[in-house]
């Protein structure tokens, strides 16, 4: 919120609360901090992306049976594969928890070594989940073939454009970093990036119970 | 290379949709030219196209209301007239454009007139009543509101190339499915409301940050206005409606375009399925519109029977608690469908007890008038005819809440009644009483009072005139959307409809009227002071149109009505009258962000429709560069130096102190 002064350093949230009460009865300025603010609100767009999900959920759940004389979850889900992928994803939360706290201690080995482990693992994972859709579409199982594929791809899918889309963004605060360095607006969006990128890993833990623990068990 | 885009898509046989296109180039190409002749673009670029402000971001969205409401009524009054005539006989619009027309008239008015309107009031009226400088997000909220426009603008290019949705204003499968509307009019509804839904969830999830995080000092929830409160309620239900409307639109999508089965006939795919899901979306839909005209009831009421709101508190329970229930009500859209008894039944008690909290509030809205000293200004016409209107339509909604009956009245023209007068007696009602009250704000002078009473009069009696007799032939069975029609008894009803579609349509031009007349006598209606109405909340504390940062010094909030209680004591000699001290602020520097993001989204959404597939990569890449090139800004703000808001504000505090010298001479 560029129209009030926080007068705080966003790099440290502690001191920042620390020195907010004075602030207050100094001028009466603004009650919440721009970090505060950013957080908040780019939490709130997050629940409405979960809740974008959740309607994605409940349309797999109603069609996960709908097979329509094709091939179901048990036939085509490989657990083996999915594996691979939740550590990739759980291990990218972790470097980019790293990358995050690099960046708060402006430093800059912990800062881009995380962010490109994150970037590999995320290109990892995606790239395991493309050889999944492209072999399921080679099988005869494209999302054309039933309304449980239909459910089962654009669910995953869905999750899969986040996770690429995440990877622009990215690269994008990557490159920012490196031209501007360690600006307070610049950390508030690395502070969303995290927050996006953990997100997709909780949405990622129900896809892999939902969808295959659920749907190879079935 | 154009995809399926070619000359045969306009529809050079087809004179209405023809000559109306060509009439509303003419009109475009005309206000441009005028506009180039006249030499404002320089000034429409810097002071509203890549405007931050929230205060132009809202006068623009309900400027763009307004537009769309002609738009949609010409609809509206081709179908009045359609069934004036139809009777026995094929009237003059074709069934394919009569389709089209009733279809594009709810998508327009839902999403391009009652939605813009709504989101318009909040933004210019929010910042102001929290006592604060700007939204959380400035330049989201441009692009918001561009995105909106981006929507606008593909549903009317339909009017011209392609053709329209011909199956309602939701997009029921399996009708919708490829299978029986091949071509591009679904896909029109679908790229222009999910562009625009896109926005409106921006807007949410800024407001939802705003009201919850940003406020002057000292205003604590339980001390904000009711309009903040049920604004907070509506932005609330966006964040957790819209998207779901995304994701259903977007499964549509796929349906249509790659060929999934979400919603077909074949291939297990399950046609209530979305029913449900557009309807999880389109029942909270209702009350994000009308919660915000209940909140401009709540200002408007008690300012002008002067009383503080009765029931301040029941007031916020009662629209946290329509908030809640708003989401559980989705299902009594589509009681035929067959879900049992049982479901029904929890689904009709839900839809019977939300009016319950809707009655706590009229019962506080007259129980603030009892014992007031009313002044009949026209905000409180607009809300006692909205009192007495919102009441029978809420009556026949607890009718169609009762699963039987609902059973006898699905689909009929009593439904239509029925939305319509909740519609336009609550939220359009709502709206131009929240038009007419916040107009000095926005522009420093009052709206003529002679023709806003004429334009009251005309829609209140108009709106009757249209919509009981739909009442009455709904209940003697007919089905809406019909295009002609058998029955002899329909007849007088709906040529007294027609009428009432006419006095309506006085009540338009009316205003049309009072703006120009307005305009012209602007030195008679100014508004000197800042406060023309005796308002109660802060944003009658500042000037007439507000400076851009709203607030030379933070207001700090001590009380409920804070600003009403500190007017009475200046007026009586008792205030503060020390000068602040004045210090620079720093406001958020203007963006075309906005502007350009809508430009690539408009022509991705045409590539889209089209499948003109290049152009959707090249309107990608460059929405994407745009916010690059955004977040790459090294000035995010300019600085307003203290001697200018010292000017700007002593201006104000004289001319308010001459008032009170005036209103004492006179005592």
């Amino acid at each position: 919120m560029t129209a009030f002064q926080a007068g705080a350093d966003y790099g440290d949230g502690r001191r920042e609360e620390a020195r907010r009460p004075a602030a207050i009865a100094l001028d009466h300025s603004d009650p919440a901090s721009k970090r505060i603010i950013v957080g908040y609100g780019f939490w709130i767009f997050l629940l409405s992306d979960i809740i974008m999900f959740s309607a994605f959920f409940a349309t797999y759940a109603v069609l996960s049976g709908e097979t329509a004389g094709g091939p179901s979850g048990r036939d085509l889900f490989d657990l083996h594969n999915v594996a691979i992928e939740t550590a990739c994803l759980l291990l990218s939360s972790f470097t980019c928890g790293l990358a995050a706290i690099g960046a708060r201690a402006h430093n800059g080995l912990m800062y881009y070594g995380g962010m490109a482990a994150t970037c590999v693992l995320g290109l990892g994972f995606l790239a395991i989940e493309i050889r999944e859709f492209v072999g399921l579409v080679a099988q005869g199982a494209g999302p054309t073939r039933s309304a449980f594929l239909s459910a089962f791809f654009t669910l995953v899918g869905c999750h899969g454009v986040h996770v690429t889309l995440g990877i622009l963004w990215l690269l994008t605060m990557i490159a920012q970093v490196f031209a501007k360095g360690y600006r307070a607006d610049i950390l508030r969006r690395v502070l969303c990036f995290a927050l996006f990128w953990h997100t997709l890993d909780i949405i990622w833990v129900a896809i892999f119970t939902v969808v295959y623990l659920f749907g190879a068990g079935a | 290379m154009f995809g399926k885009l070619s000359w045969g898509a306009v529809p050079f046989d087809q004179p209405i949709p023809l000559f109306a296109g060509a009439i509303v180039i003419v009109v475009i190409v005309g206000v441009l030219a005028f506009i180039t002749i006249k030499g404002w673009i320089p000034y429409l670029w810097s002071e509203w196209i890549t405007s931050v402000d929230h205060k132009h971001i809202g006068i623009m969205y309900v400027t763009l209301a307004g537009v769309m409401l002609l738009r949609g009524f010409i609809d509206a009054i081709m179908m009045r007239s359609q069934q004036a005539i139809a009777f026995q006989s094929q009237g003059y619009l074709p069934p394919e454009h009569y389709n089209q027309i009733f279809s594009a008239h709810g998508t327009i008015m839902i999403f391009f007139v009652a939605m813009p309107f709504v989101i318009g009031l909040m933004n210019f009226v929010l910042p102001l009543q929290l006592g604060v400088r700007d939204v959380a997000f400035p330049t989201l909220n441009s692009v918001s509101f561009w995105l909106t426009a981006t929507g606008v603008l593909l549903v009317n290019i339909s009017l011209v190339v392609g053709e329209f949705s011909k199956t309602g204003w939701l997009p029921f499968p399996p009708l919708s499915e490829l299978t029986y509307s091949p071509g591009v009019g679904v896909d029109y509804y679908l790229w222009g409301v999910q562009i625009s839904g896109v926005g409106t969830l921006m807007t949410g999830v800024n407001f939802v940050t705003t009201i919850l995080k940003i406020h002057a000092p000292g205003m604590t929830y339980m001390r904000m206005p009711v309009f903040c409160w049920t604004s907070l309620a509506t932005n609330l239900l966006i964040v957790a409606a819209f998207p779901v409307l995304t994701a259903t639109l977007a499964m549509l999508t796929l349906d249509r375009y790659l060929g999934f089965h979400f919603f077909t006939n074949e291939a297990g795919g399950n046609v209530m399925m979305f029913m449900n899901l557009i309807w999880i979306w389109g029942h909270p839909e209702v009350y994000i519109l009308v919660l915000p005209a209940f909140g401009v009831f709540s200002e408007v009421v008690s300012t002008f029977s002067r009383k503080p709101l009765f029931g301040y508190r029941s007031m916020v329970m009662a629209t946290m608690a329509i908030c809640v229930i708003a989401y559980m009500v989705w299902l009594h859209h589509f009681f035929t469908m067959g879900a049992g008894a049982n479901v029904n039944a929890v689904f009709g008690i839900a839809s019977m007890i939300i009016a319950v909290p809707t009655g706590v509030k009229i019962f506080n809205w007259l129980f603030t008038m009892y014992g007031g000293r009313i002044v009949y200004a026209s905000p409180m016409l607009w809300s006692v005819g909205f009192m007495v209107t919102f009441v029978i339509g809420g009556l026949t909604g607890v009718l169609v809440a009762v699963v039987p009956a609902d059973f006898m009245l699905h689909n009929s023209l009593f439904q239509v009644a029925h939305f319509h007068n909740v519609i336009i007696g609550g939220v359009l009602f709502g709206m131009f009483a929240g038009y007419t009250f916040w107009f000095p704000k926005a522009f420093g002078f009052r709206l003529h009072e002679g023709w806003g009473k004429a334009a009251f009069w005309c829609w209140f009696i108009g709106f009757y005139l249209a919509f009981m007799p739909l009442y009455v032939v709904g209940l003697m069975g007919m089905t809406r959307r019909m295009q002609h029609y058998d029955v002899p008894e329909w007849r007088p009803w709906l040529l007294v409809a027609a009428l009432g579609a006419a006095v309506v349509l006085a009540g338009i031009v009316c205003q049309v009227i009072q703006l120009v007349v307005s305009i012209r006598h602007r030195e008679e209606l100014r508004d000197v002071t800042g406060d023309p109405w005796m308002g109660r909340s802060l944003e009658w504390s500042t000037a007439s149109p507000p400076p851009a940062f709203n607030f030379a010094v933070l207001p700090v909030v001590e009380d409920r009505d804070d600003y009403w209680r500190r007017a009475r004591l200046a007026e009586r000699g008792l205030g503060p009258t020390v000068e602040p001290a004045y210090k620079a602020i720093e406001m958020p520097r203007n963006s075309p962000t906005g502007f350009i993001c809508a430009f690539f989204a408009s022509f991705g959404g045409f590539g889209m429709i089209w499948q003109i597939w290049w152009l959707v990569i090249v309107a990608l890449v460059g929405a994407f560069a745009t916010f690059v090139v955004f977040a790459w800004r090294d000035r995010t703000e300019y600085e307003i130096p203290a001697e200018e808001v010292a000017r700007i504000d002593r201006a104000n505090r004289r001319a308010r102190g001459e008032a009170v010298a005036t209103v004492e001479a006179l005592s």
